[in-house]
């Protein structure tokens, strides 16, 4: 298919291609986090991580018309301010759910599974109440929009830099978190065990409901950046859950360097094959190889080795 | 079963003087109208829910779930009719009601539903149904039932039921048109085909690219599908590139719109500059609210209804549909499709002179709608409807500006020879 390209073209379209490469890589590492670490540290499968993605999507949103109306002159930067905004939001929803639901279903995995999905649906429900059925237009500053021309061929979305950006930010505060923190430091020691670390004076439940906290306040982060390249509607939230899932399980579950090394995978194949067949084929080919590492790898490509 | 003569016990006689004493202080308050109706034993001879003033009718689209975004819509232009039916009178002197029922977005509720409207309620219409699969869920109650469903939806066509009105456009009529424009108007010679992976987009490239090679004399040269909801179309946007179409013929559907047109607008493939032509039968206004004005501005869209038509008929619907539903709502080309199900189904009444389905059905094609905000329709024999196709080009504040339009009316081909 390259024979009728000038070599000029097609360098161009690769450095182009490896680039899209990237920017999926870095919309996966930001939707998969959060759920790494409610998935990975506290074994619950969060069905509503979506949701908590598309509250952070709709604080952007709300955030966006504030600044239209009352500060104006502002308005280039509300992005910086929504996406603080949005870890909050999304964090605060997230202890509160934690309290009201999660807490009395640990070592339940099966239950939880079946209470997000709910809890899912009745957050969608509760969006489309109070925001309308319809999806809602985020105005994006102009400057996040444009292209950045490197050569006569080569052009760098901007907004795919941002989301790359981002995504190291949040990926190495996640990691200074966990593994250069005291606060890293209990999480680790209530996944190994919940028992010694509760007898050694650690205070489980607060640890607990501050790392479903941090995960959710994570989605609510991508949430937002994601209103720059895709939709923001009640039920736009499932449009990322089975590629969160499908990172974070591939990658290991618990392992931090897992999800990264997992999403960097299974984003270049993506995007290489997208590039070659088409979408739809593309992720048929990902899933099947996916799932044939899984048959022989059950643990994921990184796995924590924990005595149990 | 038979009835012998009943005999008159104590309860029927209350109840049949009752009966008569409201019918006279009835009468005597509305005889005007009351003598001009005809008799409901002589329009409603299969059991429908009709009485003597009221006549049922049923609305069934999703409320909730994912696709009450595309549906609210629907519903809100339905009810809208019913309300200046109602106002007009009625059909046949009898005032219509309405029972909604909620598709939920999932088929199986959908046959469900349907049923219940048909069996329970004998509602003598449907207006509703949205997707294909919704459609087709509900098709065989329909049928089965021998109750009238009216579907707004524009589709792939591939389907002609005696029970159904199709009041969308069928997948030729919305692209025929649209490739001979830009083939004529932009001279476009190569082509780039994506879509979503289901049957409507892969049914409608199927028959654009037919057109353009046999008819147009140009060239495919890509053709893509991604899966509902994909997100990402960086990839796909450097395959275009590199392949430099005269034209993207995109029928990208949900969500990955919003992600599509953003990713094309960031990816620096702009438009508004004419180095290319987009063209799309999956954008409506409805759609641009999701991928914002400045997003899409500059791609033009094939359908036969745009919010900004500049016909008497299409300002007063307008008019009256932002007084009812709010100011700044936006009106789609199925949104309008919609609301021409009420009135093809009154029309159908009226010269039927019978609210029974086999009646109506005979009366259908024909039936010709002069004031519909899209201009005149009328229904074929083969239950679409003849219709002009219209290109809209999209603008910056969310808007189509009308640029052309099919001198003759385009007739519907739900199975067009050549073409599958």
């Amino acid at each position: 298919m390259f024979s009728d390209f000038s070599a000029a073209e097609l360098t161009a379209i690769f450095a182009m291609q490896g680039f899209a490469g990237l920017i999926l890589f870095a919309v996966f590492v930001l939707m998969a986090l959060g759920l790494a670490i409610i998935f990975g540290q506290m074994g619950v499968i969060n069905m509503a991580h979506g949701e908590f993605m598309i509250l952070g999507a709709y604080v952007t949103y709300m955030t966006s018309n504030l600044f239209a109306n009352h500060f104006p002159e502002l308005f280039g930067s509300y992005f910086l301010f929504a996406i603080v905004l949005a870890f909050f939001a999304a964090a605060l929803l997230g202890v509160i759910v934690e309290w009201g639901l999660i807490r009395f279903l640990y070592h339940r995995p099966l239950d939880t599974l079946l209470a997000t999905w709910g809890l899912s649906l009745i957050l969608q429900q509760a969006y489309r109440s109070i925001f309308g059925a319809r999806e809602v237009g985020v105005v994006i500053p102009d400057w996040l929009m444009g292209s950045y021309q490197i050569t006569d061929m080569i052009e760098v979305p901007i907004n795919g830099l941002f989301v790359m950006s981002l995504a190291v930010l949040a990926t190495v505060t996640v990691a200074v978190l966990m593994y250069r923190s005291r606060w890293g430091k209990q999480v680790r020691a209530v996944v190994q065990n919940r028992e010694m670390a509760g007898a050694v004076g650690i205070n489980t439940a607060r640890v607990d409901r501050l790392t479903f906290a941090l995960g959710c306040g994570i989605a609510g982060v991508a949430g937002s950046a994601f209103t720059m390249i895709g939709s923001t509607g009640p039920s736009s939230g499932q449009l990322y859950i089975v590629d969160t899932f499908l990172v974070v399980v591939f990658g290991g579950a618990g392992s931090l360097f897992g999800t990264v090394a997992s999403a960097f995978s299974i984003s270049q194949s993506q995007s290489i094959m997208e590039f070659f067949m088409g979408g739809s084929m593309a992720k048929v080919l990902t899933l099947l190889v996916v799932v044939i590492i899984l048959m022989f790898r059950p643990q994921g490509l990184f796995s924590l080795k924990v005595r149990r | 079963m038979e009835h012998s003569k009943p005999k008159l016990s104590r309860r029927s006689f209350l109840a049949r003087s009752i009966a008569a004493m409201s019918a006279a202080v009835l009468l005597s308050g509305i005889s005007l109208t009351a003598t001009a109706n005809p008799s409901t034993a002589e329009v409603n001879t299969t059991g429908l829910a009709v009485t003597d003033d009221t006549v049922k009718v049923g609305i069934l689209h999703s409320i909730t779930g994912t696709m009450a975004i595309s549906e609210e819509g629907s519903v809100q232009a339905e009810i809208l009719a019913i309300e200046q039916i109602n106002a007009m009178g009625g059909v046949l002197g009898r005032q219509i009601e309405y029972v909604q029922e909620d598709g939920a977005s999932d088929w199986p509720t959908f046959a469900d539903r349907a049923n219940k409207l048909l069996r329970q309620d004998k509602v003598a219409a449907v207006f509703g149904c949205w997707t294909s699969a919704s459609r087709k869920a509900v098709l065989p109650i329909f049928e089965r039932n021998n109750g009238m469903l009216y579907y707004p939806t524009f589709y792939e066509g591939l389907e002609q039921s005696p029970n159904v009105i199709y009041t969308g456009q069928e997948a030729t009529q919305q692209i025929l048109a649209g490739l001979d424009w830009v083939s004529e108007d932009k001279g476009a010679k190569t082509f780039y085909l994506i879509g979503s992976d289901y049957i409507w987009p892969r049914t409608s490239n199927k028959i654009a690219r037919t057109h353009i090679e046999q008819h147009l004399g140009g060239q495919v040269v890509g053709e893509d599908y991604f899966p509902l909801g994909h997100t990402s179309f960086n990839s796909v946007i450097n395959r275009i590139r590199l392949r430099k179409p005269d034209v993207i013929f995109a029928s990208v559907v949900g969500g990955s719109n919003v992600a599509f047109y953003r990713q094309l607008k960031a990816a620096g493939l702009d438009m508004t500059k004419e180095d290319f032509t987009l063209l799309t039968i999956s954008v409506t206004e409805d759609e641009i609210l999701g991928i914002g004005g400045d997003n899409i501005e500059g791609a033009y869209a094939s359908m036969k209804y745009f919010q900004s038509l500049p016909n008497e008929n299409n300002q007063a619907f307008v008019e009256a549909f932002k007084a009812r539903w709010g100011a700044d709502a936006v009106i789609g080309d199925v949104t309008q499709a919609a609301y021409l199900g009420p009135w093809l189904w009154k029309a159908a009444v009226e010269k039927a002179g019978s609210f029974d389905v086999d009646r109506v059905r005979e009366a259908s094609p024909g039936i010709e709608l002069t004031t519909a905000p899209e201009g005149y329709v009328r229904i074929h024999e083969n239950h679409h409807l003849w219709s002009k196709t219209r290109i809209g080009h999209a603008q910056r504040d969310g808007q189509f500006k009308v640029v052309y339009e099919t001198d003759e009316l385009m007739e519907p081909d739900p199975f067009p020879a050549g073409y599958q």
